[in-house]
């Protein structure tokens, strides 16, 4: 009986929130909006489809003009002729030949170019004497990113054509296959599901998990400090009602706001961004649950300890932009330094993030995300236990 | 279980409670018959509202506790709420609501049952003319019908005791007089007992079988309106209303200061409200208002007023109290324009 009023109470409770919440339809479009935006910032920032780095503005410094045949070309010139040949096909970058390396620096300065590509004054020299020639690849260190990738694609390009030339080299020597001996590690990578996942693969998860657990976190303490404020809790308050279908019917109605933003998110993801869930999607939103679950007791005991909605606003922001950062939704907490590293082991966001991670991109089934289950479960328990009696306090002061 | 004493229905007793230093209720004791109409009078700030809040469940007392229809408000809260019906000063209804949906939801709560809880909705808008707004959401309504269904709320358990704070704060006279009459007849008819705070004079004196006088958090004085009025209309008190064509702080400070004077007011710019005593109280007023050359247009000799009771017993006015509040209300709601500050 008290069971079935307790959870009776709960649902009317819930009920009139969800009519509360569609008849405000400026804050209805905003519900839909918020994720939209999300997810198309996201979406965008981070291309799905891989590299697509093209026409990289870099400059080309040739300093090695000592050998200069007009029917030999020098292996400078060769390299150059080679590195067109390459990019003819792959159009990454957009050489120019620049004279110095200090209009490279220049250029860089003014933004004309990404970098620079140096060929040293000895390299003919020392290619026919049978030491290695230097290339000098110059960045641009105001962008590390662009800078990062230009170094690593033209780290690529050389690696190539540097294992053409050995394998032109090796031929005299008549091996059955010359590219074993230049290069005797064939090295391949494999994921684990098939497909090449994206950064937005990586990214979609965690945004559907930190959006639904943000929602709920935010959406509680507001939902309930409003209602003290304007006075409606006392109508509930002086019901023969258990106080917990109070706390219980605001969650209810929170979860279920969430877990439209939820769905809403999902499907851009699969829809609009190519996303695909290799995983149960019953699982999917089970943990989308469980992920609430763990946080909800956190928004409980905020809610307690405001007296009014902006503070609770204003608490819930403080808390949750660190959260946002430290919890490997956008950066993968590997990244992180040990201290950063330790912090995000606290998050429950942490976990609720990997493991939906483990299930979207991975495929991954309740085994094998146990260990992240266990501590969302152990995290919303402890923090139910602490939020309960807390509240119960609040509410008759 | 159910003990009455004396057919008290509200027995409060020894009932204290602290805002961390602040004593907003002190060491109050009193009991309110089954049937009757009891006010609590006393400026903002008294402590009126708090009370009211520990004794609907809303708040824990800090010492003290009370008996509501043999329930021990603190042993067996979910008993006493199934008993009362609050009104509070703040609306309470969702404003994305309809009539009919709020009263439904708040009904839920109480476990009434589907057909008998939508017969008592009908009845209810009826009783207070609303039925023509029942699928109207409550935003779109008027202070005054939005106060009539905030009433109207509170009686859905059919409640044995009906709490309300300041029913009439910020409703225009005929809405006031609508509330009033309403209470009245809820009293009259179904015998439900009305537990009323107010800082209105005028609701406690048409309304209350008896009032409580609360200030500072203690009840100075408790009876019916006629019995309060006579501890001051007595044989030694008299109330005397002097009208001066020229009224001046002067003529004022000299009034103050005669012995047999208690309290003088200043009602208007010609208008003197003075409270003596003595039998010869009367002639040295007069005498010593001519003496400074006042001219009395007219002298008249008053029925005390529950503002008088109040003033005689405390010192000071409610409004000198009760009027802090409401000013800055009105500046909240009309902005800078003082000649807006008027209810």
């Amino acid at each position: 009986m008290g069971a079935k009023n307790l959870l009776s109470h709960s649902f009317r409770i819930a009920a009139k929130d969800l009519t509360e919440l569609f008849r405000n339809r400026l804050g209805l479009v905003l519900l839909i909006v918020m994720p939209l935006f999300m997810m198309v910032m996201v979406g965008f920032i981070y291309p799905s489809n891989g590299s697509t780095l093209t026409n990289l503005p870099i400059g080309l410094v040739n300093e090695d003009l000592s050998y200069n045949s007009s029917t030999i070309p020098s292996p400078s010139q060769a390299f150059i002729m080679r590195l067109q040949a390459f990019n003819a096909q792959t159009n990454m970058l957009k050489l120019s030949n620049v004279s110095t390396v200090d209009d490279i620096k220049d250029m860089v300065q003014r933004g004309e170019l990404n970098g620079g590509i140096i060929i040293s004054s000895n390299f003919s020299e020392s290619i026919m004497t049978g030491q290695q020639g230097v290339l000098i690849i110059m960045s641009d260190q105001s962008n590390p990113q662009v800078s990062a990738t230009v170094q690593a694609a033209l780290s690529a390009v050389f690696d190539q054509m540097g294992t053409q030339l050995a394998i032109q080299n090796v031929q005299p020597l008549n091996a059955t296959n010359p590219l074993a001996v230049v290069k005797p590690y064939n090295v391949q990578t494999q994921g684990v599901v098939s497909g090449t996942p994206s950064y937005f693969d990586f990214i979609a998860p965690g945004i559907i998990a930190m959006t639904v657990m943000m929602s709920v976190m935010t959406g509680l303490p507001v939902a309930i400090s409003q209602e003290k404020e304007i006075g409606t809790m006392d109508g509930m308050m002086v019901a023969p009602i258990n106080r917990l279908s109070i706390i219980l019917g605001k969650t209810m109605g929170q979860v279920a706001r969430g877990l439209i933003q939820g769905v809403i998110i999902l499907v851009l993801a699969v829809g609009l961004f190519g996303v695909t869930i290799h995983g149960n999607i019953l699982l999917v939103f089970g943990l989308l649950l469980l992920g609430i679950f763990s946080f909800v007791g956190l928004g409980i005991v905020i809610t307690s300890f405001t007296k009014d909605q902006e503070t609770a606003q204003m608490l819930m922001m403080t808390l949750m932009f660190p959260m946002m950062f430290l919890s490997g939704v956008f950066f993968p907490i590997q990244q992180m330094p040990w201290y950063m590293q330790g912090v995000s082991k606290f998050l429950p966001l942490t976990y609720a993030a990997d493991a939906l991670r483990k299930v979207m991109v991975l495929g991954a089934g309740i085994p094998e995300i146990s260990t992240e289950l266990i501590i969302l479960i152990t995290f919303g328990v402890v923090m139910t236990v602490i939020a309960v009696p807390v509240f119960r306090r609040m509410m008759t002061r | 279980m159910m003990i009455m004493e004396n057919n008290s229905i509200i027995q409060v007793k020894n009932l204290t409670k602290r805002f961390g230093k602040f004593t907003a209720v002190d060491d109050i004791s009193f009991n309110v018959k089954k049937g009757e109409i009891f006010g609590l009078l006393g400026p903002n700030g008294a402590g009126k509202s708090t009370t009211l809040r520990v004794l609907s469940t809303l708040a824990r007392p800090t010492k003290g506790t009370a008996v509501i229809g043999g329930y021990d408000i603190l042993k067996n809260d979910n008993e006493v709420r199934k008993l009362i019906g609050i009104v509070s000063e703040k609306m309470i209804m969702y404003n994305r609501l309809t009539a009919a949906e709020n009263l439904r939801f708040f009904g839920n709560l109480f476990n009434i049952p589907k057909d008998v809880l939508n017969k008592r909705i009908d009845e209810l808008l009826e009783l207070v003319q609303l039925t023509k707004w029942k699928n109207s959401q409550v935003g779109t309504f008027s202070t005054g019908m939005r106060q009539r269904i905030n009433v109207v709320r509170a009686l859905l358990n059919m409640p044995q005791v009906l709490f309300l704070d300041e029913p009439t704060l910020g409703l225009d006279p005929q809405s006031s007089v609508e509330i009033r009459e309403f209470v009245k007849k809820l009293n009259q008819e179904n015998g439900t007992t009305v537990l009323i705070t107010t800082h209105m004079m005028v609701d406690a004196d048409l309304l209350c079988d008896r009032i409580a006088i609360v200030d500072h958090g203690k009840i100075v004085a408790l009876d019916t309106s006629t019995n309060l009025k006579k501890t001051i209309s007595g044989a030694d008190t008299t109330i005397i209303s002097l009208e001066l064509a020229n009224l001046n702080q002067e003529l004022i400070d000299t009034v103050r200061k005669l012995d047999c004077v208690d309290s003088v007011t200043q009602e208007n710019s010609m208008h003197l409200r003075i409270i003596v005593h003595g039998s010869e109280a009367f002639d040295s007023v007069l005498d010593s208002v001519r003496v400074k050359k006042g001219k009395i247009n007219s002298v008249q000799n008053l029925q005390p007023t529950l503002e008088d009771v109040f003033l005689h017993i405390t010192g000071h006015q409610v409004r000198d109290v009760a009027d802090q509040k409401i000013p800055m209300e009105t500046r909240r709601r009309f902005g800078q324009r003082p000649q807006a500050r008027g209810r």
